[in-house]
């Protein structure tokens, strides 16, 4: 019973705030309720006995890429109002297409359910102490799944070098120290000696 | 007791609202990425549903790299947003024709 009230209260919060990511008029709105639709999701989770995916959804979306949105939001200075005004043109055909899609997902999943591959799933696994969440994905991702584990690693450090790439550029007429010209220096190229008659002096024309 | 079908129902009716999400925003890219998002959370919540009512860990396992692949994709797409933002001034990628495809 408590499971059902929890369960129908996330939901409802995660399809809400969904639906207001795509309609707020304001970018910096639609991130506030990625974030409130991904927290709920991570609610769902923990229905679900799933509790290190809920956590990891929490850690990296909340914490990772949802503050990074709202930074790119905040730092560019873009026309929003500008930026919607297909909306209301759009609308008639992306409801239409939403609607078919939602009505195919919703009669695939009946058909899976009642007599496709799922029809005999009945009751979510249960964790017991011995078998703990974290405990059954770390035995199956660190044995038959390392080298996806591996490879998902690289795919995480090819998307930071190509994101410092892309960003990264060299304005001109910023002075930046140069280590290999400081350390090259030395007193023959550094220093110049000028001959001078004792008593008579440089004048400035002869130094420059 | 909460059925399977409720879950699959939700991330349905997700992945639904990000494909209008990328329908009705056509110019706003930032909108566009969040979309993307919201599809793979539909997605993941599928992979988890299934994965602990089939009493099988791989869907776990399947929506973690799931979620690998959405933040490294979140990344070097905003990256390159930036890049577009300085080149252009603005974001409106309805008609972004620099490379003349």
């Amino acid at each position: 019973m408590l499971q059902g009230i929890a369960f129908y209260l996330l939901a409802t919060v995660a399809v809400v705030s969904g639906l207001l990511v795509v309609t707020a008029k304001n970018p910096v709105h639609s991130v506030l309720f990625l974030i409130l639709a991904f927290f709920s999701s991570a609610g769902l989770f923990v229905l679900l006995g799933a509790e290190f995916l809920a956590m990891l959804l929490v850690v990296v979306y909340v914490g990772a890429v949802a503050v990074l949105f709202l930074f790119v939001v905040m730092m560019l200075d873009v026309d929003f109002v500008g930026l919607r005004e297909g909306f209301a043109r759009y609308l008639p055909l992306a409801v239409i297409v939403a609607g078919i899609l939602l009505a195919e997902m919703i009669m695939i999943t009946a058909s899976v359910i009642l007599e496709g591959a799922a029809a005999k799933a009945t009751a979510p696994l249960v964790a017991t102490p011995e078998t703990s969440n974290i405990e059954a994905i770390g035995r199956v991702l660190y044995t038959d799944y390392v080298y996806f584990f591996q490879a998902a690693g690289i795919v995480l450090l090819i998307a930071m070098i190509g994101a410092i790439v892309l960003t990264l550029r060299h304005k001109p007429g910023v002075r930046r120290q140069q280590i290999h010209v400081q350390v090259g220096r030395d007193a023959r190229t550094a220093i110049e000696i000028k001959g001078a008659v004792t008593g008579a002096g440089v004048s400035p024309e002869e130094l420059s | 007791m909460v059925t399977l079908q409720s879950y699959l129902v939700v991330a349905a009716i997700l992945f639904t609202i990000g494909v209008f999400g990328i329908f009705v925003n056509r110019k706003n890219v930032i909108i566009i990425l969040m979309s993307i998002e919201l599809i793979l959370l539909a997605v993941n919540i599928n992979f988890v549903a299934f994965s602990t009512y089939l009493h099988d860990v791989q869907g776990q396992i399947m929506a973690m790299f799931v979620l690998t692949v959405a933040a490294a994709e979140a990344a070097v797409g905003l990256a390159i947003l930036v890049t577009f933002f300085r080149n252009r001034g603005d974001i409106a990628v309805d008609d972004a024709s620099v490379m003349k495809g």
